[in-house]
């Protein structure tokens, strides 16, 4: 690992484990919500509360927020399937499942714009809300690229997947993943994940990886996807990009925007003998 | 099993407006129609008035230093009073739409450069002190209290500190939008700095007319906020028509939906503001002059006003909306692609 891949060693960890990452194979999902029920049971994750029925297929959930940190995703799709050889009902509909989840990426927008340092980034990689530090000023949600973290209504701050922080640290795998019956969640050193992910993707048609190039707009997320589909299918912005990346670009333009300010006022003076 | 390379279980189709024919052709993939990003939690009034608050305070101390610097009592008591009081008011906005206020102090806890809001929180707690003793140094005087030793030199300290942070007052909030994956607001970063000081100089520049003109100053008094107010409009009003210009797609939730009347109001305010400014400057009658200018001044001020929360919704439908932020993403995508194909070929 390099150090620009590294996002430990780059937060100033001089001695730390693996980068340790999900990689959720969403074609071997079969869309059980094991995920989401563990996460909510181990993380005590209130109901998001209200939503019942959302008319979205199977998925009740929605999308990710600060009150669902596993989000399972269900698309009907009619498509040609043109299986050879294969006949019987039901050739023209496929079903996609995949379970979403914090990308903890490894240029977190939503660490850099936080103002009070509650986002953190742990010594496994992981980006991770300190509750006690949070003031909700809301910054991290718009800031997110995927969608991922939000703002708890009644109590004012953000939260969103930790990677089960308190499990990791005790060489435990996260709830989500320890739930999953298929394997679909996976999770280790992101390294071992993404060897892994390489030789899966070969192995089944049509599929594709999503996050796992660290030369990415994010510079690679450490829970990263095989899909099926294109990623906005499910909801995934398909070229996600840390929005802090334009910020010294920003800076330079709000510097030169006050000097024209100052030139202004010393215009409308200079005119007014 | 083969795929189609476009989605099309889940495929939206959008009705492309007529009189865009800039706007790509609108068919995307998308989750149900479901936004991909979480839409700012950031409520009207509160952000919006933060942004325009920042701009009137910023610019009302430039012309409050340059008042005090060319002897204008008038005008310098106006612009200091209005910054402290726009400063204010806009604090009491951040810390009225943090989910925890008591904790607003978390705000100084750590100096990040990469967190916008860290170094306005910063900014801020260097200018709104100087803003005030600006201000309360200059009503001392003004209201004939006995003089403080030290007064006059406090105040020139403080106008001067106010007046060199007061332009950065008004445009870091540009990047504090922009420094997010909302996509109008992030598109349009190069120009919104300059949106903003320009805004808030006119909006300076309005105050100050209203308030000399209330207060019965002479007419000179009025001269360099009717100047800088002039300025200003044009400066926003061109830093506005270039960033619409130059986006394509995401320049669309500015001239729409509930941002399009805020930015359609403001264009109006400003305009009919600055004619009456222009008019103003006319040899009229004492008491016309004075209502001329009031009357301008007001329009200029709401006119700021409109153009931030314009921007302000326009962000927040950007975000709300999956077309703005998955169809720039997919076109990028496709263009490098295709400049890949390119230099291999
Ligand atoms: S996916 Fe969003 S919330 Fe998660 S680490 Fe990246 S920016 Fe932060
Ligand atoms: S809401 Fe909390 S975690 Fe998010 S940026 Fe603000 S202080 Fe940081």
């Amino acid at each position: 690992m390099t150090e620009t891949t590294d996002p430990a060693s780059r937060s100033g960890y001089a001695d730390h484990p693996p980068r340790m990452g999900f990689f959720t194979d969403t074609s071997v999902c079969i869309g059980c919500k094991a995920c989401e029920v563990a996460c909510k049971e181990w993380n005590g994750v209130p109901s998001a509360g209200g939503r019942d029925l959302l008319g979205l297929s199977y998925d009740n959930t929605g999308g990710l927020g600060a009150d669902t940190w596993r989000h399972v995703a269900f698309i009907e799709q009619t498509k040609p399937m043109r299986q050879e050889g294969a006949d019987g009902p039901g050739g023209d509909m496929r079903w996609l499942m995949a379970s979403d989840v914090c990308k903890h990426c490894t240029n977190a927008a939503c660490l850099d714009v936080c103002p009070t340092g509650s986002l953190f980034r742990t010594e496994f990689g992981t980006v991770v809300v300190q509750e006690d530090i949070c003031n909700g000023c809301g910054y991290c949600v718009p800031a997110c690229p995927y969608g991922v973290i939000d703002r708890r209504e009644d109590d004012g701050r953000a939260w969103k997947c930790t990677m089960c922080y308190d499990r990791i640290g005790d060489g435990l795998e996260p709830a989500c993943a320890k739930a999953c019956p298929t394997d679909s969640i996976q999770y280790g050193p992101l390294e071992e994940l993404r060897e892994r992910a390489a030789a899966r993707v070969e192995e089944v048609d049509g599929a594709r990886l999503y996050g796992d190039d660290p030369s990415d707009g994010v510079g690679g997320d450490g829970a990263f996807f095989l899909l099926l589909d294109e990623p906005e299918v499910y909801g995934l912005p398909p070229d996600p990009v840390v929005t802090t990346r334009d910020l010294p670009s920003m800076w330079r333009h709000v510097g030169a925007a006050a000097g024209v300010m100052a030139a202004l006022a010393v215009a409308a003076f200079g005119g007014a003998k | 099993m083969t795929t189609t390379d476009r989605p099309n279980g889940s495929s939206f189709q959008r009705k492309q407006k007529a009189e865009r024919p800039m706007v790509p052709k609108a068919e995307f993939g998308s989750y149900y129609g479901s936004p991909v990003l979480n839409p700012p939690v950031w409520e009207s009034p509160d952000i919006p008035g933060y942004l325009f608050l920042g701009g009137l305070a910023g610019g009302s101390s430039l012309l409050g230093a340059g008042a005090s610097l060319t002897g204008r009592p008038a005008l310098a008591a106006v612009t200091k009073s209005g910054a402290i009081a726009g400063a204010a008011l806009s604090m009491y906005f951040l810390v009225h739409d943090l989910g925890r206020p008591a904790r607003f102090l978390n705000m100084l806890r750590v100096f990040k450069v990469t967190s916008p809001m860290s170094v306005g929180s910063w900014l801020l707690a260097a200018y709104v002190p100087a803003a005030g003793v600006a201000a309360a140094t200059d009503l001392w005087g003004m209201a004939g209290l006995r003089d403080l030793p030290g007064r006059r030199l406090l105040g020139a300290a403080s106008t001067a500190g106010a007046a060199v942070l007061g332009p950065f007052v008004a445009s870091y909030t540009a990047a504090l939008i922009s420094d997010t994956a909302v996509p109008s607001w992030h598109d349009g970063y190069p120009e919104m700095p300059f949106i903003f000081t320009g805004s808030g100089a006119m909006a300076a520049g309005g105050l100050g007319l209203l308030g000399t003109s209330v207060l019965g100053a002479s007419a000179g008094e009025a001269v360099p906020a009717r100047n800088l107010a002039l300025l200003g409009a044009a400066m926003e009003s061109a830093a506005m028509r270039r960033m619409t210009r130059r986006l394509t797609l995401t320049a669309e939730p500015f001239a729409t939906g509930r941002a399009g009347k805020y930015v359609k109001a403001a264009k109006i305010l400003a305009g009919l503001g600055a004619a009456g400014t222009v008019a103003s400057a006319f040899p009229l009658p004492v008491r016309a002059r004075r209502a001329v200018a009031a009357v301008s001044g007001v329009a200029l001020v709401a006119g700021s006003a409109c153009t931030r929360w314009g921007i302000f919704h326009a962000g927040v439908a950007s975000a709300e909306d999956p077309k703005y932020t998955v169809i720039p993403q997919r076109e990028r995508l496709e263009s490098e692609a295709a400049g890949h194909a390119g230099s291999k070929g």
